[in-house]
């Protein structure tokens, strides 16, 4: 299984902090996702991390003990 | 180098972090802090900071790497906090350690505004018992232009 990490207000829409998910194409979990909640890991503002490290490109493929990261725009300390 | 960054999850005593960075730097002419706190407020209850672990602290040591390399200073201190807080609390302190003072002066400074806009930290606060995010204000990307 891949993990889906939600950071900020990305966790409250999500309903938890993390998600396990079966790896494969991003496109392809978001599909299985609560539509409101796909939509809002789309928006462009939302960073992702894979593992750690920001990435900017979408078409990911996570594989098995993956971590994907959601992190919205940040809030200042 | 002698930077000392961390994230804490437990309340810390400033005064206590300031005497003990102080010490550690003799030679410094002069130290500069700043502390954040949780704004007292008729109707804030409570502040929660969340950070995401294989981010926030490396985030922080970057920081702290740049101001270091960008003004001549003996040391600096970065501290925050995560996790729920309440009014009066300390969330943030920081301090720089220079043979002069205007390097601290400029070193907190850079520091404070970039740890504001640019670290992994996601903020909500509680108002009669409801928890709401805070989004990000344009303040803190405009206190950014200052530095380039």
């Amino acid at each position: 299984m891949a993990r889906l990490v939600f950071l900020g207000r990305l966790t409250d829409l999500a309903g938890c902090a993390e998600l396990e998910v079966a790896p494969g194409p991003l496109e392809t979990v978001l599909a299985g996702l609560d539509p409101a909640l796909a939509l809002a890991l789309l928006d462009e503002r939302v960073r992702i991390a894979l593992n750690g490290d920001l990435i900017g490109d979408r078409g990911v493929v996570l594989a098995a003990g993956d971590e994907l990261a959601f992190l919205p725009p940040v809030s200042g300390g | 180098m002698a930077d000392d960054v961390r994230l804490l999850t437990a309340a810390f005593d400033p005064a206590e972090e300031l005497r003990r960075f102080t010490a550690a730097h003799p030679s410094a002419g002069g130290v500069v802090s700043f502390l954040g706190q949780v704004r007292q407020d008729d109707a804030v209850e409570a502040l929660e900071l969340q950070h995401y672990g294989p981010l926030t602290l490396p985030g922080m040591e970057r920081l702290a790497g740049i101001v270091h390399s960008r003004w001549a200073l003996d040391g600096i201190l970065i501290l925050h906090r995560s996790g729920v807080m309440r009014p009066a609390e300390p969330i943030v302190l920081v301090a720089a350690a220079s043979r002069h003072r205007r390097d601290s002066f400029a070193a907190a400074d850079f520091a404070m505004d970039h740890l504001k806009a640019e670290s992994w930290f996601w903020k909500r606060e509680q108002t009669g018992g409801v928890w709401r995010w805070i989004e990000p204000r344009p303040q803190d990307y405009a206190d950014l232009d200052r530095w380039i």
